[in-house]
This record gives structure tokens, C-alpha cells and sequence, in this order.
């Protein structure tokens, strides 16, 4: 299987270079400071009384932040530099189809999103130990930071096919990930209703609000889950995949 | 085996290869000989299926290049002009990840049969990055072999390695004759006469000569040249030299060197050497050149044109 021949490829080359470790660091620092800090609350002695649930939200709830700086970092290489170092004429002169290389990577950076992901886990245990978490919505919350992270990655690996620069690259994503988000804050300034001349009425306002790739996620931490944003966040990642394969096509052709 | 029709490539506004055909047949050597910049990696990347041409087609083993490249790119190997590594894979993984791509049923097998034709077993285990030009270039070449391919396409296969490897890699790609067929460009003119049954030499996107290495050194060499250095150039050594049978021109390099053209099949280094000594001036020098790529293209563009005017 071809897609996993380029993925297991990718996955050790994370591991030769300090990228997955120090990623895998940030993020673990970074989670575990949002946990620790939320732990803290249970040693006032009266805690007991201001009833405070045993969840992985102050984790989940700024996962997204997080995802914003670390995405990037994981996807920036992933096709810029098969471009910049020429490795791309080998795999594009084997007998691999486009597609086929860009699913492959994206499993591998999906794959170390995951590794990490299962690290947390550990803050579970803590729950555990000490607390009963409501588990069908750490269930959904996993679902949702599964899918979240899936569409980051995918934007950064559309971005990272765009040029040959991983830098640019990085930015390129981040700057994409921050339009995709900023599209909440912009959403309430437009109108809520128009009305069509054949009839019907559009809502422009909750159009755009529904296309934010943050908004689609906090359901997940709340225990629900909604098919639409499943929907959401499968469509992102399959319209990302596609677009990259194109502009790797593309970039031959110019 | 492989068909070329009117390949036209451009870049933006600039045209890479302007109408390039040719036909090779099955088994063949086949170089293309020309400077950098000519078309050579243009033409091979378009065959592998690398980049799209603009215009024309091309087919190989009766696939087409562009539109079924997948059949084509089972049956090729192919050797990029500088190598492009994976630094933090050794070369055994780097070998191994390429044979898995390629489906290989026997891989150990197949990469301890690449690594020991080129010479590249002593450094399984480094990493690519830190190997040498020469290593890079045969692990290259091991990767482009690992599958046994019927189209070998190799560009400037021995561009960076020292002169013994160059033997090597030369005797490497005609021991594959008749098991492969091969497509190699050079800008080394001895190197495609050495190698090759067939040369194509491409100038400018054009491909402005074809023909065998032989009747092709005799179509651009109409006289041998030899180089002579001397104590103290005068006039009266220019006239002696003149007189020698067979010379047809002497020139002034310098103050002290003369460029002297003599007919084919002859050789008068003995004579010329004995009319320096005999007048008096001490030799210092006296070496055959060969021509310069330049001077071969100079002399077949313009041949071609008096041909055509």
C-alpha cells in the first residue's frame, strides 16, 4: 500500500529531526499547564462547595490556541521541502500517484497529532483516580480534538504544497488558520436576514459563522455530537487533500 | 522503444526544446551530448513524466509519457543530475523505501544486488546526508537499478566523481547493454563516444546532430589540432612550422604557444618537434587538444546552416 509506504517514511523522518520532539514537548507543556493549573482549584478547601466538575476541559477548550501555533510546525515540511530538495522528481517519476503522496504524509502528521494526543490521556488517569468524570463526554471531547486537529493539519498541508519555502509555508498556514477562525468574530457584523426576491430568506450572518473552523468544535467538549460538524470537518480536510494534490499537479505543469 | 514527436517544451516565453524528435530503439545507448542548458533534462523529464511538454508526445515501451504515465514510470529507472536524498535516512532505508514503492517481492535481494553493483555496501547504514558527491551519485544510480528496470534514464550519470569512479560507472552502464535500454546526457564529448552506440547532440532545444560516435568525430574533426610551446615565439619559427607536410594552419596563442592544425590520420607531432629543435628554439610543450564542446557546436550549427543554404 503505497499511501502507508509514504506515510511510515514520513513518520520516522519526524523522529530523525528534533520537529516531533519538540512539538510533542510544547504541546505536552503547554496542556499540562492548562491541567495543572485547573487541578489547582481542588486544594482550596472549599471546593467541595463551589462544585467543580472533574473534566478535561481547561485542556480541550484552549486546544484550539494551541493547534493554531502547532499545526503549522507539523505540516510546514511536509511537501515544501520534498520541492526544494528535488526528492519530488522521485517520487513524482515512481510509479506513486499524486494523491498517493499527499495522503500519505497527511497520515503521518495526523499520526503524530495522535501520538500526542494519546499522551493526555494520562490526564485522564488523573480524573480517575482522584474524580468521576463524565466519560461519554470525554468521549466527544476526544472525537472533537481528533477532528480538529485533522482539519489544522490539512490547511497546513495545502499551504506547505503552495511553495518550496518551509517557512512560507508556516506562515501561509497560520495565516489561513487565523482567517478560518477570525471568520467568528466577523460573522455577527453581518446582516441576519435577507430576504430573496423569489421568496425565502438567507441568514449571510449564521452562513459565515457556520463556515468558522472554531465554531464547529466546542459542541465536542460539551458532550454533544452533531453531524454537522463531523460533516464540517470531514469536508475541510477532503477539500484541503484535493486542493494540494491540484497544486502539486500544477506546479509541474507551470 | 522509445518515440519522440515534435517534444516542444516552453518556460513561460522561453523555449526549452523546440521540436525534438527521435526514436531509439530496444537495447540501444543512446547519449545526449550538449551543454548546460541545451534540453537535455528538459527531454528526460518529459519522458519519465515528470513535467508535461508543451507540445508533441513522446511514448515509451508504447506508453504514453503524459497520459498513462503510471505504466511508463513501472518501467523506468531514472537518475536525476544531482541526486535528490532523504538526509536522515541511511541508505539502506533510502533503497529500501524506494523498492517498496516500486512493489518489489524480493527486497533484501534486490538492494544487496543494487548496493554491491555500485559499490555502495561499505556505507548501508550512514546517513545520506553525509555522504560524498561520488556516493551520492552511485546510491543514485543503485536506486535507479533497483528494479531491473527495460528504460534506464540517467542524467550526467558521472558529473562529480573522481576519475576512477567515472571507470566504474562507465563500465557499469555498458555492462547493461543489451539488458536495458539507456538514455544518458553528458556534456563530455569522449565520455558519450566511450559509452554510447548512438549520440543525439542537442544546442539551443534543438537536437542539431545524430549519428554514430564515430562517423560523428569524423563529420566535426576535419583536422587534429596539437598544441606547442616554445622558448621565444618568432617569425621564422611560424614559417618553419608552416612547411611541415600536412600542417594546415599555425596560429599565435601567445607569446609562446602556437596552435598548429594538421590533416586527419597523420601524425606529425615527430616532425613539428624536429623543426623546432632543429632551428634552434627549445620545445617545451607539444600536446594533441582536443576540440572544445563549443568549437564541435560552432562547427555543426554552422555546417548544418551551409547544408541548408
Amino acid at each position: 500500500m503505497n499511501v502507508l509506504n509514504v506515510a511510515a517514511r514520513e513518520l520516522r523522518a519526524y523522529f530523525a529531526s528534533p520537529v516531533a520532539y519538540l512539538t510533542m514537548f510544547g504541546f505536552l507543556v503547554i496542556t499540562g499547564l492548562f491541567f495543572a493549573w485547573y487541578i489547582s482549584w481542588f486544594q482550596d478547601p472549599q471546593a467541595f462547595f463551589y462544585n467543580i466538575p472533574a473534566s478535561l476541559d481547561s485542556v480541550f477548550r484552549n486546544l484550539t490556541i494551541v493547534l493554531l501555533l502547532l499545526a503549522p510546525a507539523l505540516t510546514m515540511r511536509l511537501l515544501a521541502e520534498e520541492q526544494r530538495s528535488g526528492t519530488i522528481e522521485l517520487l513524482m517519476t515512481a510509479p506513486l500517484r499524486d494523491w498517493e503522496v499527499v495522503v500519505g504524509k497527511y497520515l503521518a502528521a495526523l499520526a503524530l497529532y495522535l501520538i500526542m494526543l494519546a499522551a493526555t490521556l494520562y490526564y485522564l488517569l488523573i480524573l480517575l483516580a482522584f474524580g468521576k468524570p463524565d466519560l461519554g463526554v470525554v468521549l466527544t471531547t476526544y472525537t472533537g480534538a481528533v477532528l480538529l486537529g485533522a482539519a489544522f493539519l490539512a490547511v497546513g498541508l495545502l499551504a506547505s504544497a503552495l511553495t518550496r519555502n518551509q517557512i512560507i509555508a508556516a506562515v501561509l498556514a497560520l495565516g489561513a488558520l487565523l482567517f478560518l477562525w477570525l471568520i467568528e468574530v466577523f460573522a455577527p457584523l453581518l446582516p441576519t436576514s435577507i430576504t430573496l426576491p423569489l421568496g425565502g430568506s438567507l441568514n449571510p450572518s449564521d452562513a459565515l459563522q457556520n463556515l468558522s473552523i472554531i465554531s464547529h468544535y466546542f459542541d465536542f467538549t460539551r458532550g454533544i455530537l452533531d453531524s454537522r460538524h463531523i460533516l464540517y470537518y470531514l469536508s475541510l480536510v477532503a477539500i484541503c487533500l484535493f486542493l494540494a494534490t491540484r497544486v502539486l499537479e500544477i506546479r509541474r505543469w507551470s | 522503444m522509445i518515440q519522440a514527436q515534435n517534444l516542444t517544451k516552453f518556460y513561460g516565453t522561453k523555449a526549452a526544446l523546440r521540436d525534438v524528435s527521435f526514436e531509439i530503439e530496444r537495447g540501444e545507448i543512446v547519449g545526449f551530448l550538449g551543454p548546460n542548458g541545451a534540453g537535455k533534462t528538459t527531454t528526460m523529464r518529459i519522458l519519465t513524466g515528470f513535467i508535461p511538454p508543451t507540445g508533441g508526445s513522446a511514448r515509451i515501451a508504447g506508453f504514453d509519457c503524459l497520459t498513462e504515465s503510471l505504466e511508463v514510470r513501472k518501467r523506468i529507472g531514472y537518475m536525476p543530475e544531482t541526486v535528490p536524498l532523504y538526509p536522515e535516512m541511511a541508505v539502506w532505508d533510502y533503497l529500501e523505501f524506494f523498492a517498496k514503492v516500486r512493489g518489489l517481492a524480493d527486497r533484501d535481494r534486490a538492494i544487496a544486488r543494487v548496493m554491491d553493483t555500485c559499490g555502495i555496501a561499505e556505507v548501508a547504514h550512514r546517513p545520506t546526508g553525509e555522504l560524498s558527491k561520488g556516493y551520492r551519485q552511485r546510491v543514485g544510480l543503485a536506486q535507479a537499478l533497483l528494479h531491473e528496470p527495460e528504460v534506464l534514464i540517467l542524467d550526467e550519470p558521472t558529473i562529480g566523481l573522481d576519475p576512477k569512479q567515472v571507470v566504474q560507472v562507465r563500465e557499469l552502464i555498458k555492462s547493461l547493454a543489451g539488458q536495458a535500454t539507456i538514455i544518458l546526457s553528458s556534456h563530455i564529448l569522449p565520455e558519450v563516444s566511450q559509452i554510447c552506440q548512438r549520440v543525439l547532440i542537442i544546442h539551443e532545444g534543438r537536437i542539431v546532430a545524430e549519428d554514430t560516435p564515430a562517423s560523428l568525430t569524423r563529420r566535426i574533426q576535419q583536422a587534429q589540432r596539437v598544441l606547442l610551446r616554445v622558448n621565444q615565439a618568432s617569425e621564422a619559427l611560424t614559417e618553419r612550422l608552416r612547411a611541415v607536410p600536412d600542417v594546415l594552419s599555425v596560429t599565435l596563442r601567445d607569446e609562446a604557444t602556437y596552435a598548429v592544425e594538421c590533416a586527419l590520420d597523420v601524425d606529425r607531432r615527430a616532425a613539428l618537434a624536429a623543426a623546432v629543435v632543429q632551428g634552434g628554439w627549445e620545445l617545451l610543450e607539444l600536446r594533441p587538444v582536443d576540440m572544445t564542446l563549443e568549437e564541435i557546436f560552432l562547427r555543426l550549427t554552422t555546417t548544418e546552416e551551409e547544408v541548408a543554404a
